[in-house]
């Protein structure tokens, strides 16, 4: 489709996020990007006179002001895990587009689809060490799916297709498209193809019918058969046919960390998290297990512990979009390579329901012997009662984001997510400060829905500065910050293989009261256990946005847990609290 | 090479664009991929060019031919090592040559059938194709003279036979299933 009109380069970004569907961008402006917020408020084209053939154009896209081009990323991100769309953020050349490499690194881990747009500077400068140019394309080449420099005006609409195709079919992944800020100012005539063509690129989606069969025969065939639910399943929103195979065939689930809210929380076949700090029961049934259905999924160290001892009496189904994952870390009997929506369902159509007596009765016991999910009765204010308050105010109707630690563990072990796709975490990259923004992300994205916020007090105070931008545009997220005043998970592994010796791990943290009021944010603190439930119900009472600081227990340590290089059979549970003195989870 | 595993020999159909050299250079390094060798030039098709490369016994191939294909700009690539091929290497060799030495440096290259290119009063240019051994054994004969530069082209490679090495890529080939690229809302 070509039309005789022409378009400005920022236009014609513009035009194809029309196309896209895209109704919302985070990011910052400067100097290299000036006309593509130049386009976005009031319809100029960032050049005088206007063009012959230029008209200006008002287009309904909605623009969030970051403080920082990271949280621009990962709000943008945190966005596309919501809705599902591509999320699309902004950056300037040099430090603007350098900001938001960790974003784009913790996308690209995530398989998240994003589209980064960065200005660079004029086309004239470039290479020539000008003024804010960073070699931002070059510098995103390992953390993105694809990444594009744009020299030419007409090249535009094209690049911005084969983003936005790229970012979001097959396994999804950041896509960067760096476009210099004389190149935005052109004008040119605009187009649109039907379908996007990319000889180099052919995501394969339905599985190989042979390896389907393997692979129903190798469930019939199992005794001891666990599927581990990953990512793939949320993504490919395979939600029902998950549980559809599970019920079905009678097979427990495991969800990955981020598989979790993938599979309903509270289902009789849940069972849980594996790996580092996984359930006890799950990192034995692993190892005793004579069938793993990896779904979406890709065995990462964290999950899989030593590797060569994984899953030592298992046959191994993986079901995965990405043949570049399939045979990495294991060898699978039959692997499924394809969309996991589309092989569940080739796996549903033939699997029938079998008995397992021994292996769930097997499981229960585990589960009684090592319950991994206790919470010591104690007056001191422990991280894991804070969580389970919080769910036990929400009753888990509510988007939780996570930052990156022993509340993100915590978070993970001790609510329950039935409400779907309701975890926002940063898995892969285990970027701290992910929840400031990722939050933001999830509440834009879901306006009318509660969106907690999990913070640690480290991460917190790597994203705070995004407290002005919820201030602004009036977030009601309630942030609920774990603070046991030093950098958790870091010191708990210093007290476990450095002789505990904690150096550089104890904060000096801020009144976090005080500082979320300076932002004119409500602050709450409790400090003792029988604060924390008010205080929750007084943030949930709240219409706007809540800073809560829980002061928690200084060296509470996070298990179940798997040493680094430790195999899963290794587990270390829950040291053995005195039993009538725990409430059961 | 004798006694030695066979390192793997990797042929791929890529775009032709600036910046993709980059792209397949970030993967080797990121992934700890080992590149023995690499030749690049157009291929048979506009737009695109084909590459060999050699990769270390040690490399796992089937990763190396998987993640390079991740790639948007790889178009198609596979592990011939174990195919029916043809192989090849040009190598240039300046060497010291002077009236005593100049026809026994001659008759060293004609035993490999490789050719004079330039003869200057004190140095030769032999041009030399084959496989590595080959250019190996070569090279190891003329160390008794006074080698200045040498300089290979690295490996190319393509299967014997009426096939072309890679199958010509097809525009109009369909996805396997149409696929919802925002497939609604999330709901159990």
């Amino acid at each position: 489709m070509t039309e005789e009109k022409l378009y400005t380069g920022a236009q014609m970004v513009m035009e194809a996020f029309l196309r896209e569907g895209v109704d919302t961008i985070f990011g910052l402006p400067g100097g290299a990007n000036l006309p593509l917020y130049d386009v976005l408020e009031n319809g100029g084209v960032g050049i005088q006179p206007l063009p012959a053939g230029v008209e200006p154009k008002i287009y309904p896209i909605k623009h969030y002001l970051v403080k920082h081009e990271q949280c621009a990323a990962h709000a943008a991100d945190a966005y596309s895990r919501v809705t599902g769309k591509a999320g699309v953020c902004y950056g300037t050349s040099g430090p603007g587009a350098t900001n938001l490499v960790t974003g784009i690194a913790n996308a690209c881990m995530d398989s998240i689809p994003l589209v980064c747009v960065t200005g660079q500077v004029i086309s004239a400068l470039l290479g020539r060490d000008g003024f804010q140019e960073a070699d931002i394309q070059g510098i995103t080449i390992p953390i993105t799916k694809h990444s594009e420099l744009v020299l030419d005006v007409n090249e535009i609409p094209r690049a911005m297709q084969e983003a936005f195709h790229i970012a979001t079919t097959g396994r999804p992944g950041p896509v960067l498209v760096d476009i210099p800020r004389d190149v935005l100012q052109k004008t040119g005539p605009f187009y649109w193809a039907d379908k996007v063509e990319l000889r180099g690129y052919k995501p394969r989606l339905t599985p190989d019918p042979n390896e389907v069969a393997k692979a129903v025969e190798l469930i019939q065939q199992s005794k001891k058969p666990i599927i581990l639910s990953g990512h793939g399943v949320i993504i490919s929103h395979a939600y029902e046919e998950v549980r559809e195979l599970a019920e079905k065939a009678n097979i427990p689930v495991i969800t990955t960390l981020l598989g979790i809210s993938g599979f309903p929380g509270t289902h009789p076949l849940y069972l849980g998290m594996p790996g580092m700090h996984g359930m006890y029961w799950n990192n034995i049934a692993i190892s005793e297990a004579d069938l793993l259905i990896g779904v979406g999924m890709r065995f990462d160290d964290r999950v899989t512990g030593r590797l060569k001892d994984f899953a030592p009496r298992a046959k191994i189904i993986h079901l995965e979009i990405d043949p570049a994952e399939i045979g990495k870390n294991v060898r699978p009997t039959a692997t499924l390579q394809g969309d996991a929506r589309a092989s569940l369902r080739a796996l549903n159509k033939l699997v029938s329901h079998k008995e397992r007596p021994d292996w769930f009765s097997w499981l229960d016991e585990l589960k009684r012997a090592h319950p991994s999910i206790l919470i010591r009765d104690t007056q001191e204010v422990l991280p894991q009662y804070v969580i389970r308050e919080i769910y036990e105010a929400t009753k888990g109707d509510c988007y939780i984001a996570t930052g990156v630690g022993q509340h993100q563990m915590w978070a993970a072990q001790y609510f329950w997510y039935d409400k779907p796709n309701s975890f926002i975490t940063s898995g892969g990259l285990g970027t701290m400060g992910f929840e400031v923004p990722a939050a933001m992300g999830a509440q834009v994205a879901a306006p009318g829905e509660t969106v907690w916020s999990i913070c640690g007090d480290g991460g917190f105070m790597m994203t705070l500065q995004e407290l002005a931008t919820i201030a602004e545009y009036d977030w009601p997220i309630k942030f609920a910050i774990i603070n046991n005043n030093n950098l958790g998970m870091v010191r708990q592994w210093q007290q476990l293989f450095y002789e505990n010796n904690t150096v550089a791990t104890p904060l000096k943290n801020p009144d976090f009261v005080k500082l979320a009021e300076a932002f004119g944010i409500k602050g709450l603190r409790a400090e003792r256990k029988e604060e924390v439930r008010a205080v929750i119900d007084e943030a949930m009472n709240h219409p706007g946005p809540v800073v809560i600081d829980f002061q928690v227990k200084y060296d509470e340590n996070c298990y179940p847990m798997v040493p680094p290089g430790a195999s899963l059979d290794e587990t270390i549970d829950q040291p053995a609290w005195e039993p009538e003195k725990a409430l059961v989870g | 090479m004798v006694g030695k595993i066979r390192p793997h020999t990797i042929i791929a159909l890529v775009e032709d664009r600036p910046g993709v050299l980059n792209k397949i250079a970030s993967k080797w390094r990121q992934r700890g991929f080992n590149i023995e060798s690499l030749a690049v030039g157009h291929s048979e098709q506009p737009g695109l060019s084909r590459m060999t490369f050699v990769v270390d016994a040690d490399t796992n191939a089937e990763q190396v031919v998987r993640q390079l294909d991740k790639l948007v700009d790889v178009v198609d690539i596979r592990d011939i090592s174990h195919e029916d091929i043809v192989a090849r290497e040009l190598a240039m060799i300046k060497i010291r040559a002077d009236k005593q030495t100049r026809s026994q440096i001659i008759e060293i290259a004609d035993i490999f059938h490789a050719e004079i290119v330039d003869v200057e009063p004190d140095s030769i240019i032999i041009e030399a194709t084959g496989d590595e051994q080959k250019i190996d054994t070569m090279v190891g004969l003329l160390r008794d003279y006074e080698i200045i530069e040498l300089v290979r082209s690295g490996r190319v490679a393509m299967l014997r036979g009426p096939d072309v090495s890679h199958p010509h890529p097809r525009l109009d080939d369909e996805p396997d299933e149409q696929y919802d690229r925002y497939p609604g809302p999330h709901t159990w």
